[in-house]
């Protein structure tokens, strides 16, 4: 189907696939231990609005899309935590058009979700904005703060948008935050003595008390981090696909579970030998048995009810299945 | 894109309409299912289609039905998963075997010499590299030595070994080898914390571990707010200028765990990880992934450093 633009896309592809399939390959997924927590960077977008001759604007509305389906897809393998990053530190260095084109999208995206609370409610989506929002402007830093609050008691799928964040940036906010605990005198003696530990530096950290990412996904085939979870993806799964982030689909998702858990037996084998060296973000994983009547599916016929999230680039749309 | 989100729409609707339909029938045949012939003959047709009778009987086929058969059937179900499930890990095995061949065609291509760009490419964007080993490959010294010649063969002037659990710096003596060794490393050899360093033919190695990365971190984190606690005695100073990335840099340096920032990390192992190599110095560093350290091979490493010095990094901007 053509787009507007007149240009073919595969987004309409992924529309067109039956709902039938989807279910079907994450139930014979689910037989082996499944991710609990996938990190993407979102990278490519401009060489593919190059590619197909987007503007930036049509772009980032585009790579929207594409994050709400690849979230609707996480949902429905039952991953936990899924973190993007969203806007680096870095990227300030970029036009500061492009910078204010990104950060009218997300604040536009910030207030239609506010809006339609109810929705994000049903779906159990709590989302958290972990970075340095003090770069903000204030506007987009009280209306973060405002769907932090209005989701933190959803538990289903908790999505951690990583806005103004590098990893470094990450480090030396654990620092502070040790400062200022031996600034009110606890821990000071630790800090005088030398005895602080990466597990103290990690309580302080964003990414605290939450389970490390078991993949983590970047698009465009580069093969760096880029000052992204350089601290909690020590014995993460690195998959770099070559499509682009507009491009990246169910596939390529199932693709990176079936790595996954051909790695599964040897990344656990590895992070339990390391916790003796003091890695405190172990991933707690456990074999995960799943038997028919785990998997939160539309293609079940006994009651239950399950929502398909459906992006339609300018907001969230609920749709009901059986 | 309205047009088509109301399409979509239509064309859910219809989807469901169909599935509540094939629901109706297969709730019709339940219902008749648990009661005997004789009360179907007794009861007229239309009592049948009764929505109190459909609710009745689905009631009553869901409590006398028999645990075993549900039992039986989410077994076989669970089998017939599982048999897919292995299916599919075969189509992945095909692939990674397919992509194997590929791959060793490359090499044997590459170590011809066929063709002209991978024995004239420009290491100069190469100014450190990085290898990480698996704790239980890195065992094998002498390949480890074999790899370290290699590098040199190439031209590598500055490499880094890490390894998680420190085998390295507790195996790899370089007094043995066949190759010059030039210098000693600034410190004791049995002291597994501290990094050491080798000249090795003109190429400088220095070896790290797990210890050297995130407990690196905090003991320059420590060292930063001590410093501070003992100048900022009125507690006036600001976070923002005393916590800098510049500041940590130094603090690093003075507790020993400072090196360069690598632009090339190797990844020997099973899985593409780098298992925890010093995150400090890891921001713009490409990650490839070699594969197992015994099956290494010469020509995938020219390989690799080819495909690295057509890389372009645009540093976030």
């Amino acid at each position: 189907m053509e787009l507007a633009f007149g240009r073919r896309d595969d987004h309409d592809r992924e529309k067109r696939r039956p709902w039938v399939m989807d279910g079907c390959f994450i139930r014979v997924l689910s037989y082996s231990p499944m991710p609990r927590h996938i990190a993407f960077i979102l990278d490519g977008n401009r060489q593919y609005a190059k590619k197909w001759n987007f503007t930036d604007g049509e772009i980032y509305q585009r790579g929207f899309c594409n994050l709400m389906s690849i979230l609707r897809y996480c949902c429905e393998m039952g991953v936990e935590f899924v973190t993007v990053f969203a806007f680096s530190i870095d990227n300030f260095k970029r036009k500061p058009t492009e910078v204010q084109l990104v950060m009218d999208l997300v604040k536009e995206k910030m207030d239609a979700i506010i809006e339609d609370m109810n929705t994000v409610n049903d779906l159990d989506v709590r989302i958290k904005f972990l970075g340095r929002l003090t770069l903000l402007d204030e506007s987009m830093r009280k209306a973060a703060e405002k769907l932090m609050a209005m989701t933190a008691k959803n538990k289903r799928l908790v999505v951690f948008v990583c806005l103004c964040y590098t990893s470094t940036d990450e480090i030396m906010h654990g620092v502070e935050g040790l400062w200022e605990e031996a600034k009110n005198n606890k821990g000071r003696e630790k800090i005088a003595n030398g005895l602080i530990t990466a597990g103290d530096l990690e309580q302080k950290m964003y990414f605290a008390n939450h389970p490390a990412p078991d993949i983590l996904i970047r698009t465009a085939g580069e093969t760096r981090l880029s000052n992204f979870l350089l601290w909690q993806t020590a014995f993460c799964l690195l998959y770099t696909p070559r499509c682009l982030w507009p491009e990246l689909t169910f596939w390529h998702l199932v693709w990176a579970v079936l790595l996954y858990q051909r790695k599964y037996a040897y990344l656990e084998k590895i992070t339990k030998r390391m916790c003796g060296f003091g890695v405190l973000l172990c991933q707690e994983h456990k074999k995960q048995i799943y038997s028919i009547y785990k998997v939160t599916l539309i293609l079940l016929l006994k009651g239950g009810r399950s929502m398909v999230v459906e992006s339609t680039c300018g907001g969230i749309e609920p749709k009901k299945s059986i | 894109m309205m047009e088509q989100s109301v399409t979509y729409a239509n064309l859910d609707n219809t989807i469901e309409l169909k599935r509540k339909k094939k629901k109706k029938k297969s709730l019709r045949r339940e219902c008749l299912l648990p009661l005997s012939p004789l009360i179907l003959s007794l009861l007229p047709l239309q009592t049948l289609n009764k929505p109190w009778y459909r609710h009745l009987a689905n009631e009553f086929a869901r409590t006398f039905g028999s645990p075993f058969h549900r039992i039986q059937s989410s077994m076989i179900l669970k089998f017939i998963l599982g048999l897919f499930w292995y299916l599919l890990h075969i189509v992945v095995s095909l692939v990674h075997i397919w992509s194997y061949v590929i791959q060793q065609l490359r090499c044997y291509i590459i170590s011809s010499g066929l063709f002209a760009k991978y024995r004239n490419f420009s290491l100069s964007r190469l100014r450190y590299l990085a290898v990480v080993v698996d704790s239980q490959e890195a065992k094998h010294t002498a390949k480890i030595k074999q790899l370290l010649s290699w590098l040199s063969a190439i031209g590598v002037k500055h490499v880094a070994l890490y390894d998680a659990e420190g085998v390295l710096k507790k195996s790899i003596d370089f007094g043995q080898t066949r190759l010059r060794d030039r210098s000693a490393g600034t410190c004791l050899d049995g002291d597994v914390n501290c990094v050491t360093s080798r000249n090795y033919e003109e190429m400088s190695i220095e070896l790290l571990s797990f210890t050297d990365g995130k407990e690196g971190i905090a003991k320059a984190a420590s060292f930063l707010c001590s410093d501070h606690l003992k100048n900022d005695s009125d507690g006036c100073g600001r976070t923002e200028t005393l916590f800098t990335e510049a500041n940590m840099t130094k603090a690093l340096k003075a507790v020993g765990y400072y090196g360069p920032e690598p632009d090339l990390l190797l990844v020997y192992g099973l899985a593409r990880c780098h298992l925890g190599f010093p995150p400090w110095r890891l921001r713009y560093t490409e990650i490839m992934h070699m594969g197992p350290l015994k099956s290494m091979k010469y020509s995938a490493i020219v390989k690799a450093l080819y495909d690295f010095s057509k890389k372009y990094q645009n540093y976030g901007s």
